[in-house]
């Protein structure tokens, strides 16, 4: 990490931009940590450990009801990093007030071909480094590989109970028998690709399916997952 | 205990309860000792100790690994020297205490300790991830992971592999720390009929080294039961022959692992083979 420069005796400050979920709750509140225990359900781990943000535009909730929200949400092991849309006078020992957040398309709901709305200002995005992650190791039980910014390569295989997060595609070259969810920032090309498929629970944005779902007939062999309209699709690749 | 060495550290793990790592902490202890080598185990099960029991020699436990830890005792006054085997030490763990009351540091130092006084270290970890078990495993140089042929055996142990790779000093430093599948309670007639977990697809599943096979016997119940290791209470027993094997292995002697079969008689010498 040499991007913090540090020059004695003033202080100098870079500001950096980081991928974080949005959550934009609507009233009533109980009927939306329903719906999100619902979502939760699906995947228990997905929110631990990634950085959540609170939009509160559509709701108009009191410092102390924002509190309860984002005591709520810890319960549900999900810490909120800061809250966008309420006014600075209100935030008082909440966390903090967020501003001029831009990007990626909802995550729930994604719109089909949507296109990363370009910053008006803000640092230029120009010269990017291919997003991809290569992993040499089999991912082992418990293990979760999360990078929103790209597809994801795994060499070994990946256990049962491990999980892998992508934005892109995820490529299996050993055997599928955890989680893999690729498209999380509502890439709808995004894929899953496996050299052997034995998936726990197989996800593309919001779409998914669990073992029990997926057939027989594209198990235990090579196999693709895609996403036709709403529909997650999956065959066998021979 | 005045010639210097430089010890091994062995762990022995598994994340799932039950499946063998206290009796075979004890039977690769105790073969290791056999061969001259000077061996001492740990028992890291605070708590909930019985290597002791299984190495028969919890009526001479005094001190524990956590008085050594506290400082209430020093490292000799806690180690028990096995009856048999003169090269065989036991520090047993505290049965008053939990895991709580092991300390990174003391664990450290201990271990340190140790390793100027012994050639072989072996550790016998708690069950579960929890400090207790990422505390044995914390200073091992190698790892001998313990499964049964069962699915929820087998994907404990895949989450404990992850471990070893991640909370160990070698890992930290960048380092691999060695990994040894040990398959014990194999059973060639269940294996057979397709109830149990195939050695191929538990070793496609962990992708590591395969240490030894052992199969499930009577003997080592009774091995344990009469507070001795089955590699001394019965060394020519199956189970004791392939602990044997694999502390040669564990040497780094190239010998292939033979899978069990059923052995019934004469019938099964004329037939037999078939199933394997």
């Amino acid at each position: 990490m040499s991007s913090l420069i540090i020059q004695r005796p003033s202080l100098k400050f870079r500001a950096r931009t980081y991928m974080a979920f949005v959550f934009t709750p609507r009233a009533p509140i109980a009927d939306w940590l329903m719906e999100l225990d619902a979502t939760l359900e699906r995947s228990k781990s997905f929110f631990a450990d990634h950085a959540v943000a609170l939009d509160l535009s559509e709701v108009r909730l009191s410092p102390n009801g924002i509190a309860h929200l984002i005591a709520n949400l810890a319960e549900r092991n999900i810490r909120v990093l800061g809250i966008e849309g309420i006014e600075l006078a209100d935030a008082a020992g909440l966390p903090p007030v967020l501003r001029s957040g831009r990007g990626a398309p909802e995550l729930p709901e994604p719109e089909p071909a949507a296109v990363p709305v370009p910053a008006a200002e803000g640092a230029p995005r120009a010269k990017q480094a291919p997003a991809s992650l290569l992993i040499e190791e089999p991912v082992r039980s418990g293990q979760s590989i999360a990078f929103v910014d790209g597809d994801v390569t795994i060499l070994g295989s990946v256990g049962s109970g491990a999980e892998i997060l992508a934005g892109g595609s995820i490529h299996v070259y050993g055997t599928l028998r955890g989680q893999a969810m690729a498209g999380v920032t509502g890439n709808r090309r995004a894929r899953i690709f496996c050299h052997r498929s034995e998936a726990e629970l197989l996800a593309i944005g919001a779409y998914y399916k669990t073992a029990d779902e997926i057939e027989a007939s594209v198990r235990n062999g090579p196999a693709q997952a895609w996403l036709d309209g709403n529909t997650l699709k999956i065959s066998t690749m021979n | 205990m005045n010639d210097k060495k430089s010890a091994r550290v062995l762990v022995v793990t598994s994340g799932k309860g039950g499946v063998g790592k206290t009796t075979s902490t004890a039977a690769l202890g105790a073969a290791l000792a056999h061969q001259g080598e000077k061996v001492v185990v740990i028992d890291f099960d605070v708590g909930l100790r019985n290597l002791d029991l299984v190495l028969g020699a919890e009526r001479r436990v005094v001190f524990d690994l956590i008085n050594v830890i506290h400082g209430v005792a020093k490292l000799p006054q806690a180690l028990i020297r096995d009856k048999r085997l003169e090269n065989l030490y036991l520090l047993p763990a505290s049965q008053t205490r939990d895991k709580d009351a092991l300390t990174e540091d003391g664990v450290a130092k201990v271990i340190a300790e140790l390793r100027s006084k012994f050639d072989w270290i072996v550790c016998d970890s708690p069950a579960g991830i929890e400090r207790g078990a990422t505390l044995a495993m914390r200073h091992a140089d190698a790892a001998i992971i313990v499964t049964n042929p069962e699915v929820s055996s087998v994907r404990d142990a895949d989450r404990i592999i992850g471990l070893l790779d991640s909370k160990t000093e070698k890992a930290e430093r960048g380092e691999c720390v060695d990994k040894h599948l040990l398959i014990t309670r194999y059973n060639p007639w269940r294996a057979a009929r397709g109830e149990m977990l195939s050695i191929d697809d538990v070793l496609e599943i962990l992708s590591i080294p395969l240490l030894g096979i052992i199969p499930e016997s009577e003997e080592v119940l009774r091995a344990s039961n009469v507070g001795s290791p089955v590699t001394l209470n019965s060394p020519l027993s199956a189970p004791a022959r392939a602990y044997f094997e694999a502390t040669r292995r564990l040497k780094g002697e190239t010998i292939p692992v033979k899978i069990p079969s059923e052995s019934r008689g004469i019938f099964n010498k004329l037939f037999g083979r078939k199933a394997a």
